[in-house]
């Protein structure tokens, strides 16, 4: 086993552990920080990948941004874990099951693809080489193939910091 | 390292979005498993896009297949930061009006 490899395992426990523990953690402030945890975890699995670009703008966008708006929500409302409200037990068993029944059902598929064909089953994603996940690449590809999409974006996000506006602002004439 | 550990790393992910979606009532947890479920595809995506880079390099040396791949990230985490913000100010709408984030008190649209 050499260091990528064991980097991967880590990385892949690291990242199932931590998304357990959003569910298990009671407090909402903790299911926050462990999912930041599952966020840097994947970053590191971009980074095995070579995909540094998008690595950096991962951490950027959701463990620095979306994250720090999830905690000042959460404290806005200063919520805890005694104002956590609590399905009945048959209802978390329910959601459960229904979870591990599809996640049995998918890696059998996987399971047994890998199984019928040979070529599938060799089929291995480059670790540690190859420049597409690069700055210069992504750029030129964003601004001359993706150059629509990318202004169209730009107009959803306009629309969405005025419809986060519109929603979040307090009503003065409230009957 | 092989496909099939990267997407059996992406279900499990996935799957964990998908209980804590069913099994816990607080809005804000619901929301944040749904981003847990959106960064499992990312990593689907980036992971499919190595491969057919790996795939395409056997023929050709220079080539740049696999770059659409980490665009669609990309373009997912946009939309992704648009959603969070204005859900949060729907959330936060709801706490202001019923007091509280549990999405139960929701199967009832008026008042």
């Amino acid at each position: 086993m050499n260091i990528t490899q064991i980097l991967f395992w880590f990385l892949s426990v690291l990242a199932l552990v931590s998304a357990l523990m959003v569910l298990l953690s009671k407090n909402p402030v903790h299911s926050v920080l462990w999912l930041i945890v599952v966020f840097f975890a994947i970053s590191g699995h971009y980074i095995l990948l070579n995909a540094q670009f998008l690595a950096i703008v991962n951490l950027i966008v959701y463990a620095g941004a979306i994250m720090v708006l999830f905690l000042f929500v959460i404290m806005l409302m200063n919520l805890s874990a005694d104002t956590e409200p609590q399905k009945n037990v048959w209802m978390k068993l329910a959601g459960t099951i229904a979870g591990g029944c599809f996640l049995i059902s998918a890696c059998n598929v996987i399971y047994n693809a890998q199984n019928v064909s040979k070529e599938i089953a060799a089929k291995t994603a480059l670790l540690n080489q190859g420049n597409i996940g690069l700055i210069g690449n992504l750029g030129k590809v964003l601004f001359k193939d993706y150059v629509v999409p990318f202004e169209i974006s730009s107009v959803l996000f306009l629309s969405a910091i005025v419809g986060a506006v519109v929603i979040g602002k307090k009503e003065k004439n409230k009957v | 390292m092989p496909i099939q550990y990267y997407i059996y790393l992406s279900l499990a992910l996935f799957s964990i979005g998908i209980v804590g979606v069913l099994v816990r009532r607080n809005a804000i947890i619901v929301f944040m498993c749904i981003e847990l479920m959106l960064n499992a595809v990312n990593l689907l995506l980036l992971a499919f896009s190595k491969m057919h880079y790996n795939t395409a390099l056997l023929t050709n040396k220079e080539t740049t297949a696999g770059t659409e791949g980490q665009l669609f990230v990309f373009f997912i985490m946009v939309v992704a930061a648009a959603e969070v913000s204005v859900g949060l100010a729907i959330i936060v709408m709801m706490y202001r009006n019923i007091h509280s984030v549990d999405v139960n008190f929701l199967n009832r649209l008026k008042n």
